[in-house]
């Protein structure tokens, strides 16, 4: 365990690795969700793994807006760009995601105006610069950014800024909880919930969890030992046989989240009646379309868009990765045809995604271990 | 994307209620802070930024955690580059000496 010296309060670290292995029954097998993609990356960088017992699984969830996304919307939102006077501007991390005719990068490659913006406000920037051309931002993530293309939105109408478009993949994280718990294949014990999201949308909306389901959830934050501190809150739960909502990020998460973002994405958007998730399928309720009201400025409303529909490729299981089924390494193409230098599947695009994330820190350190007992 | 950098609110602007200059690790730039209109922070305050938007006020203590979060993860030079590529200025000319 060398990384414990690294770590801040190192001796707290020790101890909270304690009380988990004190707290975990050696006689029962745990398997606690962590769903924000955030945390997936964290766990794996500090090789939190060596500090769990070996009956503590934990399973990597559906927090990464990037890998989510089904190949389709890519399509779609490029099919805007094409042969038409329009720059797609979006995320770096949206850049190398791959499209079935090649990734936004690519596309810039073969003469495609793509830009990357850190803001959806200066996408809105760059149609106030650009009056002669018309500016699409490609908005994807969960509710830690929705609410900013919301404020966009209402931003452009103010300003009456009319060469502006988003194109909206937001989705919400409540509705893929549910349906990772109805999946029939899936059994999980307790949840680590997000900790940038319910910024947001608070911790209320994780009761049902707790109620319905009996499952505790504690949400966290992204050092080791907040995650570290969320198992031991959700062990201490299930050894009582209880399940409630925790609140271990009380330092940047209020309770009720945050009202004035709430309102910006009620104002700009509405429920999708339902939507597909790379992985999970169709999922009802699960994603954000914009409001008639702002209809001018829906590039789905103000274009045509074809709708495309791809099938992810068979050999890649990225699904049975997504609900926690597989372990990345379990897929056949891990680390052969699909790796981070030429992504198959989205889980291995984003440093989020639990692909990516094992390939860099277990599968390397594993690659190396074996390289040099070899050379012995 | 996903990334929440902690900054300290160093200018407001009387005429651009909804935005104020920020400094991370000496880079400053204008975020939004429309998401925090209920209570909205006074220079001094440190605020927690995603995607050019000040989405919660935290202690600075807090702050300076969050910064240690993201060089421990590896992700504080990408933050810094995201901080820089705010209002699609040029990364280099602007850093505070």
């Amino acid at each position: 365990m060398k990384f414990v010296d690294e770590f801040r309060e190192p001796e707290v670290i020790t101890r909270t690795s304690e009380e988990i292995r004190r707290l975990a029954d050696p006689n029962r097998h745990y398997r606690i969700m962590e769903v924000c993609g955030g945390h997936t990356h964290a766990i794996y960088r500090f090789g939190l793994k060596d500090l769990l017992p070996s009956n503590l699984e934990l399973i990597h969830g559906p927090g990464c807006p990037v890998c989510v996304l089904p190949m389709g919307r890519i399509d779609d939102g490029l099919s805007i760009a094409q042969d038409r006077n329009v720059i797609f501007a979006a995320f770096g991390d949206m850049m190398r995601v791959p499209g079935t005719q090649g990734s936004p990068l690519e596309h810039k490659a073969r003469g495609m105006d793509v830009r990357i913006v850190y803001s959806p406000s200066d996408a809105l920037k760059l149609a106030h610069t650009n009056p002669d051309k018309h500016v699409m931002f490609f908005a994807i993530g969960f509710e830690t950014t929705a609410p900013s293309t919301a404020l966009t939105l209402m931003r452009a109408k103010n300003h009456g800024i009319h060469n502006f478009s988003v194109f909206c993949n937001h989705v919400t994280i409540i509705p893929a909880i549910r349906a990772i718990l109805d999946s029939p294949d899936m059994r999980l014990d307790a949840f680590i919930g997000p900790g940038h999201v319910s910024t947001v949308i608070g911790c209320r909306p994780y009761e049902w969890i707790a109620k319905n389901e009996n499952k505790p959830v504690a949400v966290s934050g992204f050092e080791p030992l907040d995650i570290l501190q969320s198992i031991v809150m959700v062990l201490r739960q299930l050894k009582a046989k209880e399940a409630k909502i925790e609140n271990q990020y009380k330092r940047v998460v209020p309770w009720e989240g945050n009202r004035a973002a709430l309102r910006a994405m009620a104002d700009a958007f509405e429920l999708r009646p339902y939507f597909e998730w790379r992985g999970l399928g169709f999922i009802s309720q699960s994603a954000l379309r914009i409001r008639d009201s702002y209809a001018e400025w829906d590039a789905e409303q103000r274009f045509e868009v074809p709708g495309v529909r791809v099938t992810d490729p068979k050999a890649a299981q990225c699904g049975e990765v997504l609900k926690g089924v597989l372990k990345p390494h379990q897929c056949k193409l891990f680390g052969k045809e699909c790796t981070p230098e030429h992504p198959i599947g989205a889980l291995m695009v984003s440093s989020e995604g639990s692909c990516a994330a094992y390939f860099n820190y277990e599968h390397r350190k594993t690659a190396t271990v074996t390289s040099i007992a070899s050379v012995a | 994307m996903c990334l929440a950098i902690p900054g300290q609110v160093v200018e407001l602007f009387p005429d651009q209620p909804t935005s104020a200059m920020i400094d991370v690790v000496g880079v400053r730039r204008k975020v939004d802070l429309g998401l925090l209109q209920d209570d909205l922070p006074v220079k001094g305050d440190w605020v927690l930024i995603h995607v050019g938007f000040a989405m919660s006020k935290i202690s600075e203590a807090d702050a300076a955690d969050q910064m240690r979060t993201l060089r421990m993860l590896g992700e504080a030079e990408a933050a810094i580059e995201e901080i820089e590529g705010y209002g699609l200025e040029n990364a280099e000319s602007k850093k505070a000496s």
